[in-house]
């Protein structure tokens, strides 16, 4: 027996301990800590996210007024990028190298582990470029995304924009959103993006060490398929729209055109206008900052923000509605001696008319006969002024006016009808008669309506009596639907037998020799009008025109302001006159010249300062007289 | 001749031989998944690391056979020449060796490459048992060891020359052979309390180290009043250990290169990185640790099939077999190493001669160094030490030096009851 027999038990026993504490350790790494499994996931897998393209807006002739386009974004996992040389890669993504290193820190911030996006939105060509070199890159790749675009940069305001969804929407949206995700912040896209938007799908992709995919994890089983937005068909009219944007060049206003038929918009223009193009891409940032600081607020969306008392334009309602209440009708007379005498004061009339009827009121815009029929509805209805006047406000509230229209776009303003409670208020008593605020019988004073008011007032012209909401989508998706509120004609509460001597006063307007508007007389149609000037306390006052032709089954109805430009005869009625034409007959039978000049002319002031609310002095404010 | 050949086989000790042929299997299959690309489909490639893998395996058995149909006085008697020819392929490698990896470890030879040291091993072994059982170790116990850390320190010497860490560390496990020989049982303890030091050195400052060894060493004094005999080994032994710390010091600020102090670095969790030289071990790891109970499966491992550990057919194999045979796959292997290793210490206590049994301690040294430190290693509990896997890991030089280590064992083992 070798004397140091024993001693293999000492060798053993290591031996035995040794196994023992490999077998520990293997316990807890395979069993106990099952932080190894996480990380080989992340090392294996990527999700990669479908994003959906957004649904495509197409115009009421189903021309496209945006659709997608492809972009990429890099995204880097820090954690799995190996040393790489930075600048043959900031070469190819066309960035400086800080740029790189503000972004690659933002990503390590962000998570060492999880996607970050490192740079935005690549063209095609750079990422054609980046990719045949990604492999170079272990810890980068390359995300596809569509992004909007607009083939003819047209109604900005009404498309609106999309941009990244921020943690609040995030949080709203019960985990629907990502960072990351588009969303729709105004217009359209913000409107419909419940059904624009599509949904999410993602691909689990494993890769290798270089970041190379191998294939689907579990054979697809958790991938799911992007599903694209609904498209969206628009009741615009693109060529009317361009026309529109066009006439309005350098000009501040607005432009709504509506088919009374049926309250599609056919155009929808907000002046000065921007790009929608800008409001993607890389760039996005700068050019966003850039519109928002422009003095002229491109981002104002003023068909339906603006609210311009509305002037002369006004006095069509009030024809309407003191017929209705049975206080004037068709012959009614009232002699025009330079103005409206109440009390001791008087609301001159821009000529002394002699007598003049109801047509001949709204011909020649008389304000001395609204002076007189505004008093007739307040103090004479056989009531005290305050009930006669709540009964007039509540006539004309049902022309959509003091009240949101609910038109399918966000942001929309409602404007200013006063009640008879604001009187009492301001007065201190309820003794107030109609002297006390005269000039709503002509459309100035506390009066705030937006253009899109404006023009369903025409479309309820038009219609003899009814409207149909107002609104931008006429169809949504491959089914067509429409939603069923666009399909309730709404009554105003106006017999249709009072609208003749009113649509033959606005005939007259456009149409006979002494129209206020009769230089923008279309040969051949018989179109509607009425001219307007809205007092601007700030400048030059603005001009408007609202119109609806053809006389007989009218298809288009409008209304046009254009800013401190004068008088509505000026500017606003031959740019009405012009979108009426293109739009009925497809073509302008007037000069070339006659339509350069207007989209030539600049009538910017000198900084603008955009209507929103009608200032309350204007009552104690001398009353100039109004055309 | 007939008859002696027949007696050999049926002498080999069958045990071994299974858990031999299991390994290498093992091993076959690991670096087939680990090698494996679901794209390029599975036809079997001789160009590929398990083609050739199938050839080192067939050739190994042929060696395994060649060297159990000579005659056992053979390894005896040229061990001295074995180690004369190793000591010579050291010296050539260090001339015309090829750098692979940062050593210079390899000599090409047509498309292999051979790896000497592998070889140095057994020959080493062999030498040490030779020079072991006819030395006169009662009677001149230092000058014998001194002798025989000799042999064992030339091929050292001439490894780190490479400069092999690993490799060299190999041959510092054949202190259980000099234990199991009749060295002093202080030598495995101040081994132990080296490596406890030396890691303290590395974690905690000098004078929080010195000053503890200090009051520990004056407590232990104070204990001891009575019994005078302990004394001198008390102080030399704290003298000694702060001599050490200091050395630690100078050798891993002087002596080790960069690369080792990271990953000794990493090892300690005094540095993270990740990206660098914490990679491999974390990819390692994380390869091991996603197998969790049941593994993933033959060849369903994705940390290793897509290249995420590197070396993953040679010396990080063992990731493959956590990742797809889980914890109930390494098991197996850890027992069937464990078993392999007692069953040689089995087969060497059997042995009449002691220059088999030496040699057997040494086969189960070598072997045990290299499983404790590879699985060590990809587990993350030594540093990484670029060593193989017995028999599992991908390389013909490794396993032709281990076939032929664990070989003569059998071949010495089935002559066991005649006389060398």
């Amino acid at each position: 027996m070798n004397p140091y027999f024993a001693r293999k038990f000492v060798i053993q026993g290591i031996f035995i301990a040794t196994a023992l504490i490999l077998l520990v350790r293997l316990f807890y790494l395979q069993i106990v800590n099952d932080k190894y499994l996480l990380s080989a996931n992340n090392n294996v897998l990527r999700k990669i996210l479908i994003y959906p393209a957004r649904g495509v807006i197409l115009d009421r002739k189903d021309r496209i007024l945006v659709q997608n386009e492809p972009v990429y974004d890099v995204m880097v996992i820090p954690k799995e990028v190996k040393p790489f040389d930075t600048l043959a890669f900031c070469r190819l993504l066309e960035i400086s190298k800080e740029r790189f290193d503000k972004q690659f820190k933002k990503a390590v911030n962000q998570s060492i582990y999880k996607a970050s996006v490192l740079e935005k939105q690549l063209s095609a060509k750079v990422y054609a470029a980046f990719q045949e070199r990604l492999y170079q890159f272990p810890g980068f790749y390359v995300q596809n995304r569509t992004v909007r675009m607009y083939p003819d940069s047209l109604a900005a305001q009404f498309l609106g924009y999309i941009g990244e969804v921020n943690e609040k929407a995030i949080e709203k949206s019960n985990g629907f959103y990502a960072k990351g995700d588009y969303i729709g912040i105004s217009g359209v896209e913000k409107s419909y993006e419940d059904l624009l938007r599509g949904q999410r799908g993602v691909q689990n992709l494993m890769v290798d060490a270089f970041n190379r995919p191998k294939g689907h994890f579990a054979e697809g089983r958790y991938d799911t398929l992007a599903v694209s937005g609904e498209g969206l068909k628009s009741s615009l009219d693109k060529e009317l729209q361009k026309l529109g944007e066009k006439l309005m060049n350098h000009k501040i206003g607005s432009i709504v055109a509506i088919e009374p038929a049926t309250g599609e918009i056919l155009a929808f223009v907000s002046s000065p206008s921007y790009n929608p193009n800008l409001m993607v891409g890389r760039q996005r940032g700068n050019n966003y900052m850039k519109l928002l600081n422009n003095p002229y607020k491109p981002m104002f969306i003023r068909p339906i923000q603006a609210e311009y008392p509305p002037g002369s334009i006004f006095k069509i309602v009030n024809a309407l509605v003191a017929q209705q209440l049975g206080l004037i009708n068709p012959s009614t007379t009232f002699v025009c001696g330079g103005g409206y005498r109440y009390g001791n004061r008087v609301m001159g009339c821009t000529h002394v008319h002699g007598p003049m009827d109801l047509s001949q009121s709204i011909q020649y815009s008389c304000n001395t006969y609204y002076g007189y029929t505004f008093n007739r509805m307040v103090d004479h209805a056989g009531m005290r002024s305050v009930e006669g006047y709540k009964r007039w406000q509540a006539a004309v509230a049902k022309f959509g006016i003091g009240s949101k229209l609910n038109i399918d776009l966000p942001n929309e303003r409602k404007g200013l009808l006063p009640s008879a409670d604001y009187y009492t208020k301001r007065f201190g008593s309820d003794k107030w008669t109609s002297s006390f605020n005269i000039s709503l019988s002509i459309g100035q004073g506390e009066l705030g309506i937006t253009p899109l008011q404006m023009a369903n007032v025409m479309a309820i012209v038009a219609n003899r009596g009814y409207f149909y909401k107002p609104h931008l989508i006429k169809a949504i998706g491959a089914k067509k639907v429409v939603r069923k509120e666009f399909t309730e004609r709404i009554n105003v509460g106006i017999n249709s037998a009072y609208f003749d001597s009113v649509i033959e006063g606005m005939s007259r307007v456009v149409n006979q020799g002494g129209g206020t508007a009769v230089y923008s007389k279309i040969p051949g149609i018989e179109m509607c009008g009425k001219t307007g000037t809205v007092q601007n306390p700030h400048g030059d006052d603005h001009s408007v025109f609202v119109a609806f032709a053809p006389r007989n089954n009218p298809k288009i109805a409008i209304a046009v302001i254009v800013e401190n430009s004068g008088y509505g005869a000026t500017w606003s009625a031959p740019i009405a006159s012009l979108l009426v034409e293109k739009y009925l007959r497809d073509s302008i039978t007037r000069p070339q010249a006659y339509m350069d000049r207007i989209s030539n002319a600049s009538l910017l002031p000198a900084v603008a300062k955009p209507i929103t609310k009608p200032k309350i002095d204007t009552l104690k404010a001398k009353l100039k007289a109004k055309r | 001749m007939v008859t002696k050949q027949r007696t050999i086989f049926f002498n080999v000790d069958k045990v071994t031989l299974a858990l031999f042929a299991a390994l290498c299997i093992i091993g076959w299959l690991n670096i087939y998944a680990a090698v494996f690309d679901p794209e390029k489909g599975n036809l079997f490639n001789l160009g590929t690391n398990y083609g050739k893998q199938f050839i080192f395996l067939i050739t190994a058995g042929i060696l395994g056979i060649l060297i159990l149909v000579m005659d056992v006085k053979f390894f005896s008697t040229f061990s001295p020449l074995f180690y004369g020819v190793s000591i010579f392929l050291l010296l050539v490698v260090l001339v015309v060796g090829r750098n692979v990896g940062g050593n210079q470890a390899w000599i090409p030879l047509g498309s292999f490459r051979l790896q000497p040291s592998e070889f140095a091993k057994f020959a080493t072994c062999l030498v040490l048992a030779q020079f072991l059982s006819t030395a006169t170790i009662k009677n001149k116990a230092w000058q014998t060891t001194l002798q025989a850390a000799a042999i064992i320190g030339i091929p050292v010497g001439l490894i780190l020359a490479q400069p092999d860490v690993g490799s060299a560390l190999t041959f510092a496990s054949l202190i259980f052979v000099l234990y199991r020989e009749g060295l002093s049982g202080y030598f495995l303890v101040f081994g132990l309390l080296g490596i406890v030091l030396f890691i303290l050195t590395l974690l905690l400052s000098k004078i929080v180290l010195i000053v503890g060894l200090v009051v520990i060493a004056g407590f232990l004094l104070t204990q001891i009043r009575n019994k005078k005999q302990w004394m001198r080994p008390i102080v030399l032994g704290t003298i000694g250990s702060i001599l050490f710390i200091f050395s630690v010091d100078f050798t891993y600020s002087n002596i080790l290169k960069p690369h080792h102090r990271n990953r000794i670095d990493v090892l300690l969790g005094k540095v993270e990185d990740l990206r660098g030289e914490g990679y491999n071990v974390n990819q390692s790891k994380i390869a091991i640790g996603s197998g969790r109970f049941w593994g993933k499966g033959f060849l369903q491992g994705t940390q290793t099939k897509y290249d995420f550990v590197p070396e993953q057919s040679t010396d990080f194999i063992f990731c493959t077999v956590g990742e797809e045979w889980g914890f109930v796959g390494s098991l197996v292997v850890v027992g069937l190493y464990l078993f392999l290793l007692l069953r040689i210490i089995f087969i060497a206590e059997r042995q009449r001669s002691s220059f088999s049994r030496i040699y057997g301690y040494g086969v189960a040294s070598i072997l045990f160094c290299h499983f404790f430190l590879n699985l060590g290693m990809t587990m993350g509990l030594v540093p990484v030490i670029g060593i193989p896997l017995p028999f599992i890991s991908y390389g013909g030089s490794s396993l032709w030096g281990f076939t032929i280590l664990l070989f003569i064992l059998l071949r010495l083992d089935a002559n066991r009851m005649g006389i060398i």
